[in-house]
């Protein structure tokens, strides 16, 4: 009997992103991974190839979809041929549960394929827990909203980021997908103690863990997912499953992706901290 | 839950803000690659941006604000050069770049898959030949093409039409319907292998989670010349999850698109009679029709008008 509704994935394991150049890898090697996260967008399609991988992956392994484009804060009604579709590869999938991103890319019908960050506002928390309501409704899974990297800050905000990810959550009674990565790129950008983030998160509500690598720049960081997860990451991952537990895990590896096995053994290495929080906890 | 302060930003505030920062994110950056500093209303950007990003104690509003507007273009040039390499060849590296600025400055995506970015560049570029020229044909021929690569790729495959559906119907009365996943196209360039050539290192499109696009380095094209000019015809589909370039003949082309059209098998071989099919034409249009079932381009019967 799970704890509560959304963090009761802890059989899921440590997974990594289902990417291209890694398909003739794991259709010819069957290579033992615990899940495979999808990007949903890269399915949404009405036939072809992309449809014929995914239902061969499907044979053999679990898969999760994760979205980019679903805006749960942009203004307006979730575009319904968006949902139809992701409904549709919902029902394909059987994903356990479903994540898109907490921040805004569109408006007035036009799309910046971006993911932009929320003024951390009360009317942005309310607006964007409808959004998550309605579309939760509408695919009739549970879903979870990840934290985002981000850039820029507003004026307008009235609250911290993590202040207003709880705000949302529970205005939509949804899931987290916890980024650590994001939280670390975030901090070093907008100059604040990552741990406070982490030890705010309603830890009930975390149903999965991203980690990732990201690219530094002189005055800022960028969000990449090119590189190798960094120690300081790994720190804040620790602290998180210290938090809420054993989590479903998963390792994004975007751009200059290296070969399958170093993205599954850099996963792999969250294995040690899940390891060591087991131990602690029989010692008490 | 916690207890909610009072709400100082409206709904509207809230969409006025996003609409102010999704134009300033979707602005054109300058040739240099960065934020124009000037508004749209001439008023210094640092100004405006200032009034609802924040600086840091490392950056300005002003560059905080570019970081977004120059990932926005980045990753949708990024998309143009994955769709279009055959354009790209054509034209060489910065007329192309020139030719997606200004077709994503005008044509700003409306969808929430990147995949339909160029939903509308043939229709674009049919009324600006200056952005080709003097290659504007050809580059036209490309672009249709690619679009009906895109198409191919990934459009529904719906269930082949059988013997059985046609039971009991007068076949000269009905309406067959093609594969979405069809597209047939009147060229003026032979440009099939050159594409095919061109696209063999192309893989499929993969949206990623959360990450930036850095400014990718795409290897430089020197733009291709002297592709012949004759009129061809193909039809571009999909067959076991393969996108093939199939040359079609006339009266293939002048059939398939009229049964396209809605016109009934009747009508449609009607207007076979313009052009003298050698042989027998009868046998002519009957293995036509057995090649193509074969490759399960009928999909269904449209309603009878």
């Amino acid at each position: 009997m799970p704890a509560n509704p959304f963090n009761h994935f802890t059989d899921y394991g440590i997974g990594i992103g289902l990417r291209v150049p890694h398909y003739d890898h794991i259709l010819s090697e069957k290579p033992t991974v615990d899940w495979f996260e999808i990007i949903s967008e890269n399915f949404m399609c009405d036939g072809g190839r992309p449809l014929k991988i995914l239902d061969q992956i499907l044979e053999q392994y679990r898969v999760v979809q994760h979205g980019v484009s679903m805006y749960f804060g942009s203004p307006g009604k979730p575009d319904r041929e968006h949902l139809r579709k992701l409904k549709r590869l919902v029902r394909r999938t059987k994903t356990p549960w479903l994540s898109d991103h907490l921040c805004w890319g569109s408006v007035d019908g036009r799309y910046t394929h971006d993911l932009l960050p929320m003024p951390y506002t009360f009317a942005a928390a309310r607006v964007t827990a409808q959004k998550i309501r309605e579309v939760r409704d509408f695919l009739e899974v549970p879903v979870c909203v990840e934290n985002v990297s981000s850039y820029a800050e507003f004026h307008v905000s009235e609250m911290t980021e993590w202040e207003f990810l709880n705000e949302v959550v529970e205005r939509a009674d949804c899931g987290i997908l916890l980024d650590v990565n994001n939280i670390y790129v975030s901090s070093r950008n907008h100059s604040f103690n990552p741990f406070d983030y982490v030890n705010d998160v309603p830890a009930q509500r975390v149903a999965q863990i991203h980690i990732a690598g990201h690219s530094k720049f002189r005055k800022y960081i960028l969000d990449t997912h090119d590189h190798p997860v960094i120690d300081p990451v790994w720190k804040l991952y620790e602290r998180a499953i210290q938090r809420v537990g054993r989590t479903a895990t998963l390792l994004e590896w975007d751009d200059r992706i290296p070969s399958f096995n170093e993205v599954h053994g850099e996963a792999l290495k969250a294995n040690q901290f899940l390891q060591r929080l087991e131990n602690e906890t029989l010692k008490a | 839950m916690k207890r909610s302060k009072p709400e100082r930003q409206t709904r509207r505030a809230l969409h006025q803000l996003q609409r102010l920062m999704a134009r300033a994110v979707m602005r054109p950056l300058t040739r240099r690659g960065r934020m124009q500093v000037k508004w749209i209303d001439g008023r210094p950007a640092e100004i405006v941006v200032s009034q609802f990003i924040k600086q840091n104690d490392r950056l300005t509003s002003f560059e905080r604000l570019e970081i977004y507007n120059r990932q926005y273009w980045f990753r949708l040039r990024d998309c143009f050069y994955d769709d279009y390499p055959g354009l790209r060849a054509v034209l060489g590296d910065k007329p192309f770049e020139q030719l997606a600025d200004e077709y994503l400055e005008k044509n700003p995506s409306q969808s929430y898959t990147l995949r339909n970015l160029g939903s509308r560049l043939v229709k674009f570029l049919a009324v600006n030949p200056r952005l080709t020229a003097p290659h504007s044909e050809l580059a036209l021929d490309l672009a249709r093409l690619e679009w009906a690569h895109i198409e191919a790729f990934d459009n529904a495959a719906e269930r082949q039409l059988k013997v059985g559906d046609l039971s009991g119907l007068d076949a000269a009365k009905i309406r067959l319907r093609l594969q979405p996943h069809l597209t047939l196209l009147k060229l003026e360039h032979v440009v099939a292998d050159f594409l095919i050539g061109i696209k063999k290192q192309a893989g499929l499109r993969n949206e990623a989670s959360n990450a930036m696009e850095q400014n990718r380095h795409h290897s430089r094209v020197r733009a291709v010349r002297g592709l012949k000019r004759r009129v061809n015809f193909l039809a571009v589909h999909r067959y076991q999850d393969g996108v093939y370039y199939k040359p079609l003949e006339p009266g293939q082309f002048v059939l398939l698109s009229a049964l396209q059209k809605g016109a009934t098998l009747e009508a449609a071989c009607a207007k076979l009679a313009r052009l003298k099919l050698a042989g027998d034409p009868g046998a002519t249009v009957r293995q036509w029709f057995a090649n193509w079932a074969a490759l399960g381009w009928f999909c269904g019967l449209k309603p009878s008008k």
